[in-house]
């Protein structure tokens, strides 16, 4: 499998190229696609989800026409406006609603425009609908619903149109936060989400929607929950991260390399409930730890990673955890390359770290 | 200047008429036919016509129709604010008055001798469970209550004019639902005490009941959040074609939160078969209704959203029961969401936490409590038919009684839900990070047993 990822800000393309180990064999996509951007990919899965679950829906505002990123494109005249539909402008009406089907038995799979906008749906999503099963002692649950969302930053977004607000999720026992980094990940993440019996709040990254390609299969296939994938082996330093920032890490990681400095980058995938185990076995290896994500440092996922590797790893540790992040500032426009974890950040971070 | 003036006072003139004009909704005595036909279209236009002016300017301009989404509609050269509220306020639909003599020539829903003196029965259980309970917490036997003193009638009703297969999103003052339907004094005693036989497995407050067998959606204390969940239950109910409707509950304060208006909303714009039921028993703990909204009570905001909408005297078992009936047959065979606001009054505390006495007058809470009680209004009608009297009263009171005492002692007695439940439910299955705190936490409670309660099995 092969991705191409082409970032930069209106100032010329950057490319990675980027291989992938695999993922568990029974899991494993088998056969090559054609090569999809990501929210092809997305949209791929959503058929599939309404095609093999007469009991799924997909709505949420301007899905109908196809969605302001095109993921919902075609469904609505394949599947009809009774499953495929535009609801009023209205987060915490859209998640309350998506609770109730879920609640019925159906697959609930509904769209927040942004990220930045679901913030009317908190209550709903953190009061309702994570303890739905454990406050009714399993007479009740929403397992059926997934929440999808586009995060991230985009080169243009500023404040309300680029912040990646996973932390605040994974806050929230009973809910899953699940994060895609490529077209492949995304399809076979999706699918497992909108499968899995508890609620899941899907993150998609918006800035690889249109610019990350990867050959993707064309049949039902998904990718497992909670399990993180070790997508690049190396012994000098460990990397976290999720989504789009993975990218950037594969880039730090070909330029560390070229130093000499062999990384293992690990995408998380699952935030919550996450892989420990994959993330703690690769510090005991390489002694070090580097965790990178888009969203403000302080109270960001990344503290919580560090934190519980300090306690696992604390003797196996050669260097203080890393944290490369956003800054504490909301999402600025002009200042979006500065605030940014951008490769070079990485990059020195990388050799701080390694020659503690 | 001389425009804005002249518009000004033409406004000012036409006032009057405008709101003369106004529709009336629910007139009392109005057939039933038209009492269903609230809010069509075409009223919507005849309102907007109403207060024309004579001058041909405005002859010329009222015949100019502007084709707009959503329908027709009329220009006009009077700059005409709509005024902030209907004129005369909404009427309430009743059909026994205080001494529970039917008012004659009114409509209601007939009901049988069985189904009347079950209704009776279950608002006198209700009555007597929340004296019960009230007390048990009183004397520390139980951690919180909640009383439905007040509202007996809405909440048994209301129960029973639907059909067991709809299904109930409640807020909590409304575990009359939950007894219509079966659920019994035993089963609300274990959830209060939180034992082993809870079916909420002792992680909720007392009161916080759910049922999936009776269709009941367990109360969670956020409020309003149910109404929006509701919408979607019942656009589920829609799709599968099943003749039943999603029901939900709420209060006077409610109405304020966003999930109401998000939800009203949406169901108008889904065609939803769910009917939306307001308790408006003016107090939202201590917040009267004068400062929670200035709309003519929760009615009329069904209209904005395009929902058809009654107003029910919430103490008037037969009114309830009446417009919950014909509520669920528009909302199922019309597939459309229905409002409904009952007048009523919280005669007991907002809580076990509460001391309403510090914000509203005694007499207030008097006056309801003895000359609006809905059950001694309904007790009346029945006795009336001859379907009641004073020794089946006292017999019941006595059984009720003795079956609850009973069901305290039991569910007192009942072991606390085992830790292991802490853990489960989170998720489906138990994630690896439970397991781990699981153990860390079995390993302190063994080291420090004092710390910890001795009625939860490890």
């Amino acid at each position: 499998m092969e991705m191409v990822v082409r970032r930069g800000m209106g100032r010329g393309i950057s490319a990675a190229r980027r291989s992938f180990s695999t993922s568990i064999e029974a899991e494993k996509p088998t056969g090559e696609g054609k090569p999809i951007n990501l929210f092809s990919a997305i949209n791929q899965a959503l058929h599939i989800a309404l095609e093999t679950d007469p009991r799924a829906y997909v709505f949420g505002e301007d899905v109908g026409f196809g969605g302001v990123f095109r993921c919902t494109t075609g469904l609505a005249d394949r599947f009809g406006r009774s499953r495929v539909f535009n609801t009023p402008l209205c987060e915490q009406g859209i998640a309350g609603f998506a609770i109730g089907l879920a609640a019925m038995g159906n697959r609930a799979i509904a769209e927040i425009q942004f990220a930045d906008y679901i913030f009317p749906a908190f209550d709903q999503i953190v009061n309702e609908a994570a303890k739905f099963r454990y406050r009714s002692g399993n007479e009740f649950n929403c397992g059926g619903l997934t929440i999808r969302t586009p995060y991230g930053a985009v080169g243009h977004g500023g404040h309300y149109h680029s912040q990646s607000p996973e932390a605040f999720f994974c806050h929230v026992p009973g809910l899953k936060v699940v994060i895609p980094r490529s077209p492949q990940q995304a399809k076979g993440l999706l699918l497992s989400s909108i499968r899995d019996p508890n609620p899941v709040v899907f993150f998609e990254p918006k800035w690889l929607y249109r610019l990350a390609v990867e050959e993707v299969p064309e049949h039902d296939y998904m990718l497992p929950l909670s399990e993180a994938e070790v997508i690049r082996e190396g012994c000098d330093i460990t990397l976290v991260g999720w989504g789009a920032q993975i990218s950037v890490l594969e880039q730090a990681c070909d330029d560390a390399e070229k130093v000499g400095i062999s990384c293992e980058l690990i995408d998380l995938r699952t935030l919550i409930p996450w892989d420990k185990d994959t993330v703690e076995a690769s510090v005991k290896k390489t002694g070090r730890l580097l965790v990178s994500h888009e969203a403000p440092v302080t109270g960001g996922f990344g503290a919580e990673i560090s934190s519980s590797i300090a306690e696992r790893c604390f003797l196996r540790l050669e260097a203080p955890v890393a944290r490369v992040c956003g800054l504490d500032t909301p999402f600025p426009l002009v200042y979006e390359p500065f605030y940014m974890p951008t490769k070079n950040k990485i990059l020195d971070a990388i050799k701080e770290t390694v020659s503690y | 200047m001389a425009l804005i003036c002249n518009a000004r006072s033409r406004a000012a003139r036409l006032l009057p008429q405008a709101l003369s004009a106004l529709p009336v909704i629910g007139r009392p005595n109005a057939p039933k036919s038209q009492a269903s036909l609230g809010n069509e279209p075409g009223r919507r236009l005849a309102s907007a016509r109403a207060g024309e002016s004579v001058s041909p300017l405005s002859d010329e301009c009222s015949n100019q129709v502007l084709d707009f989404p959503g329908g027709k509609l009329m220009f006009s050269p009077d700059m005409r604010f709509l005024s902030g509220s209907t004129g005369e306020r909404v009427s309430c639909y009743r059909v026994l008055d205080d001494n529970g003599h039917r008012i004659s020539d009114n409509s209601f829903q007939e009901l049988s001798e069985k189904v009347a003196v079950k209704m009776y029965r279950d608002m006198i259980t209700l009555q007597v469970m929340d004296t019960i309970f009230y007390e048990a917490q009183r004397q520390g036997r139980i951690s919180f209550y909640l009383t439905s003193t007040g509202e007996e009638a809405i909440n048994i009703a209301s129960a029973a004019a639907l059909s067991n297969e709809d299904v109930i999103f409640p807020q909590y003052r409304e575990p009359g639902v939950l007894l219509w339907r079966g659920f019994t004094l035993q089963e609300f005693a274990n959830q209060c005490f939180g034992n082993k036989s809870d079916y909420g497995k002792g992680r909720q407050m007392p009161i916080h009941y759910g049922s999936s067998k009776y269709n009941y959606f367990t109360v969670s204390s956020p409020i309003a959040t149910q109404l929006p969940q509701a919408v979607g239950a019942a656009y589920s109910l829609k799709m599968d074609k099943k003749n039943a409707c999603a029901v939900t509950y709420f209060g006077d304060g409610g109405t304020s939160e966003g999930d109401f208006h998000a939800a009203l909303n949406f169901a108008a714009v889904m065609e939803a078969p769910v009917i939306f039921f307001c308790r408006n028993n003016g107090w939202a703990i201590s917040t009267p209704t004068s400062e929670q909204f200035r709309s003519d009570g929760v009615v009329t905001r069904g209209q904005a959203y395009g929902i058809r909408s009654i107003r029910v005297d919430g103490n008037d078992a037969l009114a309830v029961y009446s417009a919950v009936h014909m509520a669920r047959e528009m909302a199922v065979f019309e597939a459309r969401p229905i409002l409904i606001e009952a007048l009523t009054y919280r005669v007991g505390h907002h809580s076990t936490s509460d001391d309403s006495t510090k914000y509203r007058l005694v007499d207030e809470i008097e006056h309801w409590r003895s000359s609006r009680d809905p059950i001694s209004r309904y007790r009346w009608w029945l006795e009336r038919n001859g379907w009641w009297c004073d020794d089946a009263e006292s017999e019941l009171r006595s059984s009720v009684r003795k079956e609850l005492l009973q069901a305290i002692q039991v569910a007192e007695r009942e072991q606390k839900p085992a830790l292991g439940e802490l853990f489960s439910d989170v998720y489906d299955i138990i994630p690896s990070n439970l397991r781990e705190q699981e153990q860390f936490l079995r390993h302190t409670v063994k080291k420090h047993p004092g710390d910890y309660p001795h009625n939860v099995p490890a």
